[in-house]
């Protein structure tokens, strides 16, 4: 973990207010792990004083590449950097994806932008897998070319039916897992509203198989110290029963496993 | 201004806390110091001051515990922590390693938790000091009433001065009728250095939901929005007593925690902005 000066290499904007930004961070691409963060310090914002956490879309070649849509002030911000200016960031942060296991067949959820945070896994997946793209309407698909590059499956849902299945992505994941072959195992790699989580976690627990969810809060320093991205989870006690506790999204998390999340009623 | 240009040197006495420089962490921002190793050497920091501790653990409040607003941003943490047994026996052995004091942010409920939290550190190895918290505004239970009613604070202040003889450092809230008289209180009471000031109650509403954004509907505002209301009470606090004030609120630069000192603080506390910046 550390922090690094990073030179922006490049700004791409992908239309409907998404980016992505390119920044020359060879420590950190070299070190950061699927799922994981990095906290960055938007120059030139003056009246804003939190560092903006992104996952880590792509690392290669001493590049960082972050995908994300324009929607307050920091990302207002970083959508004027110019290739040359530096960055502050920290990272890489938290805990992310653990490899998928070679007897299980990866398959990645991921609602709208989410999917940028799922790529990494992909990319460094012992098997090729699947993944199941949900948004409201074709343009907030992003990415999906990127897994088709990987040679993985990509199925698409929008709930307008602008591409892909008309309705949730989890009807998709729903049409896939009825026509799997009998011996696959799917291990679930999930990232999106926490609703999206939420209804994955339930599929795991109701097949028995493993799905692990990257969540997302209001994030302060980072760091663990200051408390504010906290999450429920369940703290098994010694006598066999249940306590809860709270663990830190940027320390403990992101990722967790969903059945240890205790969601919140509005989840 | 009140204070003589320093005769050389960074070093300062605090209360009998000896530090080589006067930037310390503010209580609440800087985790149990460990957190921050990773990237900070804490030997180069003047004090640490822990997130606060209560007798028993304390879970905090839900979430959203922070929003960010202009210039600032307000939280409503609600003083999670593991407790003073915990805190003892798993985060103070890391602190003693390093050659910078630790002061410890200590709350309660009741004045009976306050003697009882500030007499648990008496004779406790890598303890330098204890810094009193009767102002966080983030506990319905009695933090910010303590702080804001004369005779709660002065109960609140007895109680942890008979309990221990370690430095004993008040924490003032920002909104109080006289920021002068309640200093003098604490001086009176046995306080031994004021730090100047908490976090300002603060709300901010979602207008699209049309609900407040923090779980806990109000939280205390800090960063460099709060700096020059922290500064007036720097300046009205440093005139109505003899003890040292630490003066906190905003310090993004050196530029505010020298005005801190040329207002009359001794000392200054680095708070929000240690989510933002870090060294190189």
């Amino acid at each position: 973990m550390l922090t690094e000066i990073t030179p922006v290499v490049r700004q791409q904007g992908l239309g409907h207010d998404y980016y992505l930004l390119t920044l020359h961070a060879p420590e950190i691409a070299r070190t950061v792990q699927p799922g994981q963060f990095v906290h960055l310090r938007v120059p030139g914002m003056e009246s804003g004083i939190l560092r903006r956490p992104f996952s880590v879309f792509k690392a290669e070649h001493d590049e960082l590449t972050l995908l994300y849509r324009v929607i307050g002030q920091g990302t207002n911000a970083m959508r004027r950097l110019q290739p040359g200016e530096e960055v502050n960031l920290l990272g890489p942060l938290g805990h992310g994806f653990p490899p998928i296991e070679q007897d299980k067949f990866p398959v990645l959820i991921a609602g709208g932008y989410g999917a940028a945070a799922l790529y990494l896994a992909a990319a460094r997946a012992a098997r090729r897998g699947m993944i199941c793209m949900g948004a409201s309407t074709a343009t907030d698909i992003l990415c999906s070319r990127d897994f088709q590059d990987l040679d993985w499956e990509v199925r698409l849902a929008t709930e307008d039916g602008t591409a892909g299945t008309r309705g949730l992505v989890t009807e998709v994941l729903d049409q896939w897992l009825a026509q799997r072959p009998e011996n696959c195992i799917p291990e679930f790699l999930a990232c999106g509203p926490n609703g999206m989580l939420r209804a994955v976690s339930r599929r795991a627990q109701a097949g028995g198989w493993r799905a692990w969810v990257s969540l997302d809060r209001h994030m302060g320093c980072g760091m663990g110290a200051c408390l504010a991205c906290v999450q429920k989870v369940r703290k098994p006690k010694p006598d066999g029963s249940e306590e809860w506790q709270w663990v830190r999204l940027c320390t403990e998390g992101p990722v967790f496993e969903s059945r240890d999340i205790i969601w919140d009623e509005n989840d | 201004m009140i204070n003589p240009p320093p005769s050389g040197g960074l070093a300062v006495n605090l209360a009998g806390i000896a530090m080589k420089n006067p930037v310390m962490s503010a209580s609440g921002t800087f985790g149990y110091g460990q957190e921050f190793a990773r990237i900070l050497d804490l030997n180069l920091m003047g004090a640490i001051v822990v997130k606060g501790i209560s007798p028993r653990p304390a879970s905090g409040n839900s979430t959203p515990r922070m929003v960010e607003t202009p210039a600032g941003l307000i939280n409503a943490i609600g003083l999670q922590n593991p407790g003073c047994d915990t805190f003892i026996a798993e985060y103070l052995p890391f602190l003693r390693q390093f050659q910078t004091p630790t002061i410890v942010n200590i709350w309660g409920t009741t004045l009976a938790d306050y003697a009882e939290i500030a007499g648990r550190f008496e004779g406790v190895p890598g303890v330098h000091g204890l810094e009193l918290n009767i102002s966080c505004p983030n506990i319905k239970a009695g933090g910010m009433a303590f702080g804001i009613q004369p005779d709660m604070a002065r109960q609140a202040i007895k109680a942890a001065r008979r309990a221990t003889r370690l430095p004993l450092i008040v924490k003032l809230p920002p909104h109080l009728f006289s920021i002068a008289e309640f200093a003098r209180l604490a001086e009176d009471n046995g306080a031994d250095a004021l730090s100047i000031t908490n976090s300002l109650p603060a709300m901010a509403v979602d207008i699209e939901q049309r609900r407040p954004i923090l779980a806990n509907i109000t939280g205390g505002l800090t960063g460099p929005a709060i700096h020059p209301v922290a500064l007036k009470l720097v300046w009205d606090a440093a005139k109505a007593v003899k003890i040292p004030i630490i003066g906190m609120g905003g310090i993004v630069s050196a530029r505010e925690a020298l005005a801190f000192i040329l207002a009359g603080a001794t000392a200054v506390a680095v708070g929000t902005a240690s989510f933002t910046d870090s060294p190189r």
